[in-house]
């Protein structure tokens, strides 16, 4: 703190003041984007208990419903692939733009730009958009939400990448660079086995996204398992949706419960 | 130097027979086989995946057509500047409420679910909840209100914050819990309330952490808002993307609404940057 108070009752009033000021403002905020959104605040909250009540009726699975079961065990196999396979292809060409953008490792200035500034389009670009672009020239086949998921992810995992190596210690690559090894060596004998464990645990991170973002894009280009939940939940077959509700969270708990265990196991 | 070392070569100790020294600790083994596996699973799935008879030749080259027009050439199609523009607020909107809402609750409920706080079985079993809520897609929650709401702002609302307060629990919580235990002791023993302690010992400290996941979750819930336009129909910019680029294949305005969303994501970076600078000097 840079201001010096006269007394504990002018530091109090003070402070009183400025979380009164925030507090304003975030109340102002938060009018105006009611008004903008239209938005019932008080009506709508009235009906979330009834919401979760009507929710463990209809979406509790049935006897009926487990006779699905094999579809969309099958579709949210195929879901998990295409999260993983999206995000080992990604981080492959995420890690070689990582070494040729970062501070540290960069051959010329130019192309760290060139790479900082496609990775952030990249990312930037809303997935919904990148899945709509891709369902129009790809049409609905797995191969769309694998596009569309490598887009999103290659741009975050190279930045995710450039700034783990970027963090290296730069003594260790300049005592080779001393002792004579080449490019090619710095690369490959100091800088990845020293950010091999992060960047692996970058990767199941982005898994985990993922898989939760692959939903919505089996939702917009119909495939995999988010298609299978839009297809029943159109059709009123909500105890069906609901027993894909369910077994997607289960997967994403089991998921995270076993990326923790990695994690730990390799760092 | 010279002579010790000279005379140590005629009887040089031989070495007891050790185990051979390996680089390949256990995690180095474990990190392998996590990529070997992920590798096996990776080249499985793109040799099964369903292709659908595609060209790929043909279908890079529309997508490439497809690019040109939509950065190159970008129009505001059969939508007006003024639409486009209100459904972007539209859309700034639902993020912001959204996390401010969530923001609400989510402290109240991580102070409760705050190991050094609470007992232990509470804590537990409000974050094994939280977790629950947290697995499940933002848009299956914003799908499954908008029955029973009907479709519209206020199920996307609810949908999209019901999700921000099982992120925000977790990452507040875990805030809360690195305040250490002696400091809630000492001030527990000189007799000063729960909610005292909460809001004068606790909170100023932790302010920057909240502070910036909070900012981290609005920037997710954006995202959200634009794909909960696109699948469930708020009103907002995602709506005119979806209808855009699945309706009336106008890559002209889908461009156009890309620029837009990259404005929007440009602001962001820099108002992140500056709070978090902000507070950066202050502490």
């Amino acid at each position: 703190m840079n201001t010096k108070f006269k007394s504990p009752q002018q530091f109090f009033r003070q402070r009183r003041l400025r979380l009164g000021l925030v507090f304003a403002a975030l109340l102002i905020i938060y009018l105006v984007s009611v008004i903008v959104v239209n938005f019932q605040t008080l009506t709508s909250l009235a009906q979330v208990p009834a919401g979760l009540v009507w929710l463990f009726k209809n979406f509790v699975p049935t006897q009926q419903s487990i006779s699905y079961l094999g579809p969309i065990l099958y579709q949210l196999w195929r879901t998990l692939i295409v999260a993983v396979s999206s995000t080992i292809c990604a981080s492959l060409i995420g890690l070689i733009l990582a070494i040729l953008g970062a501070k540290t490792t960069s051959p010329t200035p130019a192309l760290r730009w060139i790479i900082r500034f496609s990775a952030s389009l990249l990312r930037n670009i809303p997935v919904v958009a990148w899945a709509m672009i891709l369902l129009f020239s790809f049409k609905q086949s797995d191969f769309t939400g694998f596009l569309a998921l490598f887009f999103m992810t290659l741009g975050y995992l190279t930045r995710a990448f450039t700034e783990t190596i970027e963090d290296l210690d730069r003594e260790k690559l300049q005592a080779l660079q001393a002792v004579g090894a080449n490019y090619f060596q710095c690369v490959f004998c100091g800088v990845l086995p020293e950010v091999a464990s992060t960047l692996t645990s970058w990767v199941l991170y982005m898994i985990e996204n993922n898989l939760r973002d692959a939903t919505l894009v089996g939702i917009l280009t119909g495939t995999g398992v988010g298609f299978l939940f839009n297809h029943y939940f159109k059709q009123f077959r909500y105890d069906a949706a609901g027993l894909i509700v369910l077994l997607i969270a289960v997967l994403v708990i089991l998921l995270e419960l076993t990326s923790t265990q990695i994690r730990r196991a390799i760092a | 130097m010279i002579e010790n070392s000279s005379s140590n070569t005629k009887s040089l100790p031989t070495l007891p027979a050790t185990k051979r020294v390996t680089l390949l600790t256990k995690p180095r083994l474990i990190l392998r086989g996590v990529l070997l596996a992920l590798a096996l699973i990776t080249i499985y799935s793109l040799i099964t995946l369903d292709r659908a008879g595609l060209k790929f030749g043909e279908a890079f080259q529309s997508l490439g057509v497809n690019l040109k027009a939509m950065f190159l050439q970008p129009t505001v199609g059969q939508d007006t500047w003024a639409l486009l523009l209100r459904a972007l607020a539209t859309s700034v909107g639902l993020a912001m409420l959204t996390t401010l809402l969530g923001a609400l609750f989510a402290f109240f409920i991580a102070v409760f679910s705050a190991r050094n706080l609470v007992p232990g079985w509470l804590a537990t079993s409000i974050k094994a909840v939280m977790a629950f809520i947290r697995s499940i897609p933002t848009i299956l929650w914003v799908l499954i209100y908008s029955v029973v709401m009907g479709l519209g702002a206020n199920a996307a609302v609810v949908g999209l914050t019901f999700h921000s307060i099982a992120y925000l629990v977790k990452a507040y919580s875990e805030s809360i819990e690195e305040t250490s235990t002696d400091t809630i002791e000492a001030l527990k023993a000189s007799g000063v309330g729960f909610w005292p302690i909460i809001f004068q010992a606790i909170l100023p400290s932790i302010i920057p952490a909240l502070l910036s996941w909070t900012f981290i979750r609005f920037e997710i819930n954006f995202a959200n808002a634009i794909a909960v336009g696109a699948a469930a129909g708020a009103d907002d910019i995602g709506y005119y993307l979806f209808m855009a680029s699945g309706f009336y294949f106008n890559f002209h305005e889908v461009g156009l609404i890309v620029y837009l969303l990259l404005g929007v994501a440009i602001v962001l970076e820099i108002v992140s940057m500056k709070l978090r600078g902000h507070y950066l000097q202050k502490n």
